[in-house]
């Protein structure tokens, strides 16, 4: 059976596309599934960072594309997970270097070797994204609770509705559940509302974040983190297990008001 | 009375402010029409209702709003008036110079 292409995307930058894409692979290779992740993100490659495999980069994405490599060269195997390659992108070209053509027949390559070949798609809706989610099978759009997420997140969903995709999956990402409590944050249920989309999951703001990217050893290497654990409960979703949603600081009730009035 | 405000009802918080306004946000980037657009509109919603009524022109409000209903296009038109028709109209100019015309 051929794996399945998931393209990680969300329009706004910065919001977590990388991390979810490395930590998904993880946590998926965890499970004993063939993980290909690949660093679409041409120019601006930062996956093999985040995954702690930039040291072992010989060829990528553009050399395989233009016939320089072959796919086998290109990727390579985490040795911490047997199960999880990283085809990392040019660092030295731009995006106008691929075109969806040549990721579809790419990612149908992949998808012979591999159970899942999750995307790391570039922020914005031009040529990168294009070229990201014209192979996808089904797209997890990340996005954190602020406006202007949830706004791009909006536009993006559309645009891969207008191509004919699968309506798109989200991942709340970065969500701080104190401030939440506090009613100063979207919550789940307000951004669901408004995007109207189902939920994959929701991975809490969590320091461990930074502290694992500082070293390239992703969260889900292990579930000691709030945030490791929440994206190995999206890696069981996706393979089919019902893993209930988290409720992080639901709004505050009338014992939190009753309290925040005491103490003024 | 205050205190009981805080303790039943939700205090306007940031995010109750987030969610208004991305909805109004999301409202025009899921409406193809432009503000230029909106102006032309408003401009000629504004002559067709002043060929009936009076109207305080430069207060005219056009707006697009959505509710669970649906999408609507919310037009508000100051009346100033009710503007008669020409036969009318000289019938109430003679009425209302009659009582200058007679004040000096």
């Amino acid at each position: 059976m051929p794996g399945q292409v998931i393209t990680i995307t969300s329009g706004k930058g910065g919001v977590g596309k990388t991390t979810a894409t490395a930590n998904l692979g993880v946590a998926l290779a965890r499970r004993g599934k063939r993980v290909a992740c690949v660093d679409a993100d041409i120019g601006l490659r930062n996956l093999d960072v985040v995954l702690g495999l930039e040291n072992r980069i010989v060829y990528d994405l553009v050399d395989v594309v233009e016939g320089r490599a072959r796919l086998r060269q290109a990727l390579i195997k985490d040795k911490r997970l047997p199960e999880l390659q990283l085809l990392p992108a040019a660092q030295k070209r731009d995006k106008s270097a691929v075109n969806e053509n040549q990721m579809v027949r790419l990612c149908d390559d992949l998808k012979k070797e591999f159970d899942f070949v999750l995307i790391d798609s570039p922020a914005g809706i031009e040529g990168g994204f294009r070229y990201s989610i014209a192979p996808a099978d089904q797209v997890f759009v990340v996005v954190t609770p602020e406006l202007s997420s949830v706004r791009d997140a909006d536009r993006v969903i559309g645009l891969v509705e207008s191509e004919e995709k699968p309506t798109p999956k989200l991942i709340i990402n970065r969500l701080r559940p104190d401030m939440v409590k506090r009613g100063d944050m979207l919550d789940t249920p307000d951004v669901l509302e408004i995007l109207a989309i189902d939920l994959i999951g929701i991975v809490p703001e969590d320091a461990a974040i930074i502290t694992s990217t500082n070293k390239g050893q992703p969260v889900a290497l292990n579930d000691h983190s709030a945030a490791g654990a929440a994206f190995t409960r999206i890696a069981q979703r996706m393979l089919g297990e019902a893993v209930p949603f988290q409720v992080f600081g639901a709004s505050p009730g009338m014992l939190d008001r009753f309290a925040r009035l005491l103490r003024g | 009375m205050n205190w009981l405000v805080n303790l039943f009802g939700r205090p306007s918080q940031s995010a109750d402010i987030a969610k208004a306004r991305l909805r109004a946000v999301l409202v025009v980037d899921h409406t193809d029409i432009s503000p230029e657009t909106l102006n032309v509109l408003k401009e000629e919603i504004a002559t067709a209702i002043s060929k009936h009524l009076e109207i305080d022109r430069a207060n005219v409000e056009v707006s697009l709003s959505r509710s669970d209903a649906g999408q609507h296009l919310t037009a508000n038109v100051p009346v100033l008036g009710v503007r008669t028709s020409p036969s009318q109209r000289s019938m109430r100019r003679a009425t209302v110079h009659a009582p200058t015309q007679k004040a000096p």
